[in-house]
């Protein structure tokens, strides 16, 4: 293996994998001696509960967060259904009860809830928790070589602030009147003077915003501080990067929002006027509040959460599909350098885009020139980061193994829902479009077969590092090719939808209108049938998830596949075993010494040299220079 | 694209003694220095969080002193400004005697850290007897909004739901303050007894130096508060 380094133990110099050695030995020992390290022994509920190890938190996380994205899931298929045969009774709606139901046949008030909870869930309960709770927790601790996060109290404090705000969320189907309906955007005065089920949906919210701003302050803090020795910023993985953008969002967009919620709970609770203007007629009744508030008010300070918030969600996206692309292309990451300025250049400019989802409350032409610019600004940095991804593919050696197939498809289905937003951008463009089925086509390319398929990829590559067992291939394809198929056959038709002016929210579909009523009938039952299909190719994969994660939780692990099975450089796969050390990550602490893609290196035996990994067959600097200076400087 | 380390130093030995550590530092920290700055950095974005709160409704706040610049000023002049103007300074003394138990944990003096801890929970309970006193008065008065309200406004009744909207923001920014104050009043409870068991030395005094950053925070709340809701009266002075 060429060069071997001493290092340092106490006062003896040994040999770095001799040192390694008497490490792991002398952990053995001390594990018989004291349990865990020299620890204590762990309650059951310490640890599966109320654990604080970033592992089992990310893991609790994740679980929750695919469940809740199922769930969010089935509300589509119940307004799909809707939309697809308006009117017509269906068996499975009668779950949703007879006062939302009866008789199978939705009521539009109660199309308007599915609507509000499936965006509220999608987003704040299932991709963000997902992202960066799930694959933030489990993966940046890993990738950067630190033993846990800075605060693994706060950590565990983040997840059970998210639980409870989601099973608030849930709850809230139960209120008088049922749960929120006013859109997942909640614009008063409708959200002020709906049903009680707003106000449980405001506090959930509430929690879960408590649950971010604890995470981001963790991710933060441990990505600066617990960085192993020798991983300077330029050789993070870009997922660390990705993540690291992504707190510094979420702990500066959510706190106006949690603001803003406590003013609009406080319109609705305590008689207050935030949001509420004078002389409100509601039902045929002058509303007895003072009145002086602006309705708009809440419009600013909630999209200046939710502009960084669309952020939040691809962000994390583009991280996993970069880290999945370098492995399985076997190469560096083109335009690393590039991509990194990027992203912290799109975290800058997503603070001051907001008001572009606003073109159409009469801003004035100044201030919508303002926003518009700016908007056509932001563009620049994801083409930046998609371009890159895209050339990292040229000349490589792919595997399209399954979460390769995901990342791959990530690439174009982002670049439709990115470029589809340029004209939702344009003030004059919005006019037309705003509020209309292509709004609706335009972010979910981004979120769906964006965002949602770079978890798959996540999934599929990460598993077997969590569990020690790799997720069936051929079911992984199945899932793969049937839903790339469905969810195109969904989202496609709403982009012509959308331009024939079909709004975005109405209960059947525009069968009641005379411009909408053409095209509704042709597109709406194909979509939903597509959207059926889109349920059936999940199937394959909750299967394979739940066997494979039950046999691992029963300590069948997969003998062969060894704690690397993609031959990845990165930390998490590199230094440590698959599942890592319940306490600790890491037997020994890794010190990097290369950057985070070193694949298919010139000369070098194997096409990956990991980071943490001190000596290699150097690849020939860019003057030519042959290895063998190198070697000679070494010796000496 | 490859860094390798040609020469130089040998990196740091990755293995160490297990030293018998303080019992202070967690495990999944290297020493008492990089865990301090952890903590310090992860109460710096904390406090940006919280600014950014505190910002959000001051920009709405502020959005509709432009709106309603009249009503404001009415609003503001209900208010007895020298009570504010004493809960000013008292908090600006609380904030000298946190300051000087910093000063006494790092220089291990117990019993001065425990003093100056003392203090400054007596002058934070001040300032919180003060507000209860204005929050009884404005409640006599009917300016506690919604149901309750019944000030009036005779020069211009069209300006009582505008002034109600003032004292809407008032209840709610200084509500949210004094909430901050109580949680800290009960956080320095805690230090008073965590410094009374000789916790914190000069190696290790941190969380009273994190705790220090959270009271100034709430004490620059405060001095922004003074001027918005007090001050602004102009020629209403009342």
């Amino acid at each position: 293996m060429g060069l071997r380094r001493q290092i340092r133990v106490g006062s003896q110099w040994m040999y770095a994998d001799e040192a390694h050695r008497a490490l792991r030995e002398a952990l053995r020992v001390m594990d018989d001696e004291h349990g865990e390290h020299g620890g204590h022994h762990q309650s059951w509920i310490r640890r599966y509960v109320f654990s604080t190890d970033h592992k089992w938190i990310g893991i609790q996380y994740g679980f929750t967060a695919l469940c809740f994205l199922l769930l969010g899931f089935c509300l589509m298929i119940l307004m799909r259904l809707q939309l697809g045969w308006p009117g017509q009774p269906f068996g499975v709606m009668k779950l949703l009860g007879a006062t939302r139901a009866p008789g199978g046949i939705l009521l539009p008030e109660a199309y308007n809830q599915l609507g509000a909870m499936h965006g509220t869930i999608m987003i704040f309960l299932g991709i963000v928790p997902l992202a960066v709770g799930a694959f933030g927790n489990y993966l940046v601790p890993l990738q950067i070589g630190a033993p846990d996060m800075a605060f693994p109290k706060l950590n565990m404090a983040s997840y059970w602030c998210y639980l409870p705000g989601g099973l608030i969320m849930l709850a809230s189907f139960l209120a008088p009147g049922g749960t929120a309906q006013s859109g997942w955007t909640s614009y008063p005065p409708l959200s002020v003077i709906a049903s009680q089920g707003q106000t449980w949906w405001l506090i959930g919210m509430v929690f879960l915003i408590t649950s971010s701003l604890l995470g981001s302050v963790n991710f933060i803090v441990t990505i600066v501080q617990l960085r192993a020795k020798g991983l300077s910023y330029m050789r993070f993985p870009f997922f660390v990067h990705a993540q690291f953008v992504t707190s510094f969002l979420l702990l500066l967009a959510f706190p106006p929002l949690e603001a803003a919620a406590v003013l609009q709970l406080m319109d609705r609770v305590a008689g207050t006027s935030f949001f509420l203007p004078s002389g409100l007629v509601v039902s045929g009744q002058v509303l007895t509040n003072a009145g002086g508030g602006n309705p708009l008010l809440w419009q600013h300070l909630f999209w200046f959460l939710a502009h960084p918030e669309v952020y939040v969600l691809i962000l994390p996206a583009m991280g996993i599909v970069a880290e999945i692309i370098a492995n399985g292309t076997r190469k560096p990451l083109w335009g690393y350098k590039s991509m990194v300025f990027a992203t912290v250049f799109l975290g800058f400019m997503s603070f001051v885009v907001w008001a572009h989802h606003m073109f159409l409350t009469g801003m004035g032409t100044t201030i919508s020139a303002f926003f518009q610019t700016t908007t056509m600004i932001i563009s620049i940095p994801s083409v930046i980061i998609l371009s890159s991804l895209f050339i990292s593919l040229w000349g490589g050696s792919i595997r399209f193994t399954t979460p390769m197939l995901f990342a791959l498809a990530f690439l174009p289905m982002f670049g439709i829902g990115g470029l589809t937003g340029l004209p939702l951008g344009l003030a004059a463009a919005d006019i037309h479009l705003h509020d209309t089925y292509y709004v609706i086509g335009h972010f979910h390319y981004v979120v769906a077969p964006g965002t949602i398929f770079a978890m798959f990829a996540g999934i599929y590559y990460w598993f077997p590092k969590a569990t020690g067992r790799k997720l069936n291939e051929f079911w992984g394809r199945v899932h793969f090719w049937i839903s790339f198929v469905c969810i195109n056959g969904i989202f496609f038709p709403m982009f012509a939808q959308g331009l024939a002016g079909v709004s975005r929210r109405l209960y059947d579909g525009g069968m009641q209108y005379q411009h909408a009523k053409q095209i509704a009938a042709q597109t709406n039952p194909f979509m939903s049938i597509c959207a059926i299909g889109l349920l059936a190719a999940q199937v394959p994969f909750i299967f394979n998830f739940f066997y494979n994660a039950i046999a691992a939780a029963f300590g069948h692990r997969d003998e062969g596949l060894g704690s690397n099975p993609w031959g990845a450089t990165t930390m998490e796969w590199a230094a440590t075993t698959s599942p890592p050390l319940a306490h600790g990550n890491f037997e020994v602490l890794p010190v990097v010494y290369r950057g985070p893609y070193e694949y298919s290196v010139p000369g070098s035996e194997v096409d990956f040299i990991p980071q943490h990994q001190p000596t290699a067959i150097e690849p020939a600097p860019r003057g030519g220079l042959l290895p063998e200076k190198a070697v000679a400087m070494r010796e000496n | 694209m490859s860094e390798v380390t040609l020469g130089g130093p040998p990196p740091a030995p990755q293995v160490e003694e297990h030293h018998e550590h303080h019992p202070f530092l967690q495990h999944h920290f290297e020493d008492l220095g990089q865990q301090h700055e952890a903590s310090t950095l992860g109460m710096w974005m904390f406090l940006s969080t919280e600014i950014l709160f505190f910002g959000g409704v001051l920009a709405a706040y502020w959005i509709y002193r432009v709106m309603y610049p009249e009503a404001w000023a009415i609003g503001a002049a209900q208010q007895i400004w020298w009570l504010g103007a004493i809960n000013t300074i008292v908090l600006i003394i609380s904030s000298l005697t946190m300051a000087l138990a910093v000063r006494n944990a790092q220089m291990g003096r117990r019993m001065g850290t425990v003093y100056m801890l003392i203090a400054t929970l007596f002058f934070g309970t001040i300032f919180l007897g003060v507000k209860m006193y204005e929050y009884t008065k404005h409640w006599q008065e009917g300016l506690f909004p919604g149901a309750a309200f019944t000030f009036q406004w005779p020069q211009n009744p069209a300006l009582v739901p505008k002034i109600e909207l003032f004292m809407t923001f008032y209840w709610c920014l200084t509500g949210l303050h004094a909430l901050h104050m109580v949680i800290g009043a009960g956080l320095l409870i805690w230090f008073i007894w965590r410094s009374w068991k000789g916790h914190f030395g000069p190696e290790y005094y941190g969380p009273v130096e994190i705790m220090g950053l959270y009271w100034h925070f709430v004490d620059i709340v405060w001095i922004f508060l003074f001027p918005f809701l007090y001050l602004i009266h102009g020629a209403h002075h009342g």
